[in-house]
């Protein structure tokens, strides 16, 4: 239990770290925001009223806990570019990431498993040799590229959804809008799946070497039994840790695959705020992300002790 | 008859070529019986009992011989028909007791692992026949163990537990391959009284298989001294404690330090 | 070494010395300006003049595609020095003294590493913009929390061996014990992180440069072309093909010589 609340009390002042360099980064930048909303010929009066509406003439310590009450609250300040609350703005389009997301890591576990499992049954074959050939380049291919290769194949040839039309198709209900968002997920997926895979063949193959599998064949267990019911088990606990931690790679991943599909999500609004210098909407999204990758790494450390005895009892 | 081991031979292919691990290797033994397998360290007794329990890797090892076991013959069974015997009439305790329990398993559940492969018994029963193979292994307060861990137990707790784990289906015959070896010697003398008692009480016959002559002395009447995978001196071990043939079981008898001279038979410390 | 040939290494080491000859004379020779426009063969096809054809400007796509590999090469090189060099130093330090600071710096380094290096790399550019030597300045910064983990790793390991204990007590230096003594035993370890490390260098400049936050024209890499080839994927492909090609060779060839020599290892 003490264990418990100084991992909890570590995980906030992660967090509280983490929203201070978010903050502090984009609010030392040179050059006033108020230039490049009002352009330069502003009178020094509406600057001054500019800068009082965006709270700007306070200090910083004092402008950062006015954002971190917003944050708590939903309340994400203001954006220079569009003049309208940065949590309408962002609202959709998290929900979009997020699915996006979801589904990724979705398909990273639904393919790895699978073949990972596979691979280490037949370990020296010619399935292994295909999975370990194939995961190889799988995961030299940036995942913008895949993300290319994929639209090639399925939207120019196979014709199977054209690239652009994800605003339409998320009109068109769930299944159209999932649908549209499969290929930018896959495209996210397949390299860590990669990794995945061999992480968890070496871990089976690690766990199938140790004295206690020899222990369960001595009970009469077959191959299959001591596959599933031991070796298994045990392997999976750091691949589970490695896909906690993965999580933060695949929000990473949307960032870019988002700009390949033409999906409207916070990846998309990161860049183009970064290159029009809407810096409160960076803050904003850089923040969430943050919370986000500190949040899996928790999640990942805390399975790991949920899934080793040998950790847990302290 | 029990068990009547013909001429086994046993090769072993390793990347560098393979070798003959065991050469026309013959024993019996008795219902009931307790014999000692006694050699150094690379003297091939381990790879016999491991070779008896089916647990060489077919395509690393290759074993020829008869080992007519309970009227059928071991070394000609299959997979699935060795299952039947393994665990259920046969069963091992190795020698290292850190590492032959699942780290992430509760004992209770490894207690019972061979009646979940060979019994329909439901989970009240299996407990059940659990705490009574945990309690013949000398293991204190089994309902409290049953759902510890084995990082949580002593070294010797955890060879209790590997007993009991093999014991469960109440085997015809036990292998027990160095079994203190990695334990203390006052732990030592309390595990052999323990296979002793199952010995005498259940009518389980044991091979144990050990470097030590002393160890062997205290629990089987009859003894087997193996030599570089040969068999080179066997007899009654009173005889052959008392008695040596052979130079090479005069030297086993004198690399062991006496009783009581504090650890023993310990790698390194 | 046993009969069994290491493929991986083998053909690992011939991809990377492929792709490594293409960017390197990229960098000191191209057929045609890389950056010249002709209005007469835009967005030409694949011919004996122009083998990877044209690109929308009339640009000689093979010329572009050898100076955006050397480009590519050169910035992943270079934040792999960066990184490499301050990471060992670091982690060796941290490894073999250890105290509060190992501590903390480790702490820091574990916090920077949780995050994708793309997404710090956005952050970073954010705040100082983009541009070739920006890139290579932020990937870099951000590459030293992995080379330091690592080394410490090998260091901690060796810190306490016999040859290194007698090496203190006949009085050799603590540098000299760091950088003559240990650093030779960690190099295959670091010798694989390197590996990853290129390869995570070249996948973190591509992406950057693909987001229109890295290199910035007149510059080029790899990257970079395959986002301004995007809009043309449909009637020119190969603006896109070349350059990916020779990105997935390189990102590749390093994965396999890392593969090769964990490989390696593993066996001796």
């Amino acid at each position: 239990m003490k264990q418990i609340l100084k991992r909890l009390g570590l995980l906030a002042a992660t967090l509280l770290l983490v929203t201070v360099l978010a903050f502090v980064a984009f609010s030392i930048l040179p050059g006033d925001p108020t230039n490049s909303i009002l352009g330069l010929n502003a009178t020094p009066e509406q600057t001054a009223a500019l800068r009082e509406r965006l709270g700007l003439d306070l200090p910083l310590w004092q402008r950062y806990l006015n954002w971190l009450g917003g944050l708590l609250t939903g309340q994400l300040g203001q954006s220079y570019l569009y003049e309208m609350p940065v949590s309408q703005l962002l609202g959709s389009r998290v929900a979009v990431t997020a699915t996006l997301t979801a589904m990724s890591f979705g398909l990273i576990v639904a393919i790895s498993l699978p073949l990972g499992i596979l691979a280490a049954r037949h370990a020296g074959g010619w399935i292994d040799r295909v999975v370990s050939v194939l995961g190889q380049v799988t995961m030299s291919i940036p995942n913008f590229l895949l993300g290319f290769l994929l639209t090639c194949l399925f939207s120019l040839i196979l014709r199977w959804f054209t690239v652009g039309s994800f605003s339409a198709a998320a009109e068109q209900g769930l299944g159209a809008y999932l649908g549209y968002l499969f290929f930018p997920a896959l495209s996210i997926a397949l390299p860590r799946a990669a990794m995945t895979v061999k992480l968890l063949r070496g871990a089976i193959l690690g766990e199938m070497g140790q004295d206690y599998i020899r222990t369960a064949y001595s009970r009469g267990n077959s191959k299959g039994r001591v596959l599933w019911r031991f070796a298994l088990r045990n392997a999976m606990i750091p691949v589970i840790t490695f896909l906690a931690m993965t999580v933060a790679d695949v929000v990473a991943g949307s960032l870019v695959v988002e700009q390949v599909f033409a999906v409207q999500g916070i990846g998309q609004m990161l860049v183009s705020s970064i290159n029009s210098r809407d810096y409160p909407v960076v803050q904003a999204i850089v923040a969430l992300i943050a919370v986000v990758v500190v949040a899996s790494n928790f999640a990942a450390d805390a399975l790991y002790r949920v899934m080793d005895p040998r950790l847990r009892q302290r | 008859m029990l068990l009547e081991v013909e001429r086994l031979r046993v090769e072993l292919h390793t990347r560098r070529g393979s070798v003959t691990a065991v050469e026309d290797f013959s024993l019996a033994l008795e219902q009931g019986e307790a014999v000692g397998l006694v050699g150094e360290s690379g003297s091939g007794k381990t790879v016999t009992a491991h070779a008896l329990m089916g647990l060489l890797p077919r395509e690393r090892a290759e074993v020829t011989g008869r080992a007519v076991f309970d009227g059928a013959d071991l070394l000609a069974m299959d997979r699935a028909q060795l299952r039947q015997v393994q665990g259920r009439q046969l069963s091992i305790v190795f020698q290292e007791p850190m590492t032959s329990l699942n780290p992430t398993m509760r004992i209770g559940r490894q207690v019972e692992d061979a009646l979940r492969v060979h019994t329909g018994l439901d989970a009240g029963a299996r407990r059940q026949r659990a705490l009574e193979a945990m309690a013949l292994a000398g293991l204190p307060e089994p309902e409290g163990l049953y759902r510890c861990y084995p990082h949580q137990l002593s070294g010797g707790m955890r060879q209790r537990v590997m007993i009991a784990a093999a014991l469960v289906l109440r085997p015809r015959l036990l292998i027990a391959d160095e079994p203190t070896t990695a334990l203390d010697v006052t732990i030592q003398a309390q595990i052999l009284d323990t296979l002793r008692r199952i010995n005498r009480q259940e009518g389980t016959a044991i091979l144990l298989i050990s470097h030590d002559l002393g160890v062997v002395r205290a629990l089987c009447g009859r003894v087997v001294v193996m030599r570089q995978g040969v068999i080179v001196e066997q007899g009654r071990v009173e005889d052959i404690f008392h008695r040596p043939q052979q130079a090479y079981t005069r030297q086993l008898l004198e690399a062991r330090p006496s009783w009581g001279k504090g650890k023993e038979g310990q790698g390194h410390g | 070494m046993g009969k069994r040939r290491n493929w991986y290494l083998t053909l690992g080491l011939v991809l990377t010395g492929l792709t490594v000859g293409f960017g390197a004379l990229g960098l000191v020779w191209t057929p045609y300006s890389p950056t010249a426009p002709s209005a007469a063969d835009r967005l030409a096809g694949p011919s004996l003049a122009h083998p990877f054809g044209c690109d929308h400007m009339g640009r000689d796509v093979l010329s572009r595609t050898l100076s955006g590999a050397g480009a590519t090469l050169s910035i992943a090189l270079a934040v792999l020095a960066i990184g490499f060099v301050v990471g060992v130093v670091i982690g060796a330090l941290c490894g073999y003294y250890g105290g509060v600071v190992d501590a903390l710096v480790m702490r820091v380094c574990d916090a920077v590493a949780a995050f994708p290096s793309v997404l710090l790399g956005l952050v970073v550019i954010a705040v100082i913009g983009p541009g070739k030597y920006n890139v290579i300045l932020a990937l870099g910064v951000l590459f030293i929390p992995s080379f330091a983990r690592l080394t410490r790793g090998e260091f901690l390991q060796y810190r306490d061996r016999d040859f290194i204990r007698a090496a203190r007590l006949m009085g050799v230096g603590g540098l000299r014990i760091l950088f003559r003594h240990i650093l030779p035993n960690a190099w295959p370890v670091l010798l694989s992180g390197l590996s990853i490390g290129f390869n995570n260098a070249v996948l973190a400049e591509a992406s950057m440069s693909y987001l229109g936050i890295g290199v910035i024209p007149p510059d080029t890499s790899l990257g970079r072309m395959v986002s301004e080839a995007q809009s043309y994927f449909v009637t020119a492909p190969w603006l896109v093909l070349f350059p990916a090609l020779v990105m997935i060779l390189m990102i590749l060839g390093a994965g396999l010589v890392g593969e090769g020599v964990r490989e390696r290892m593993g066996e001796g």
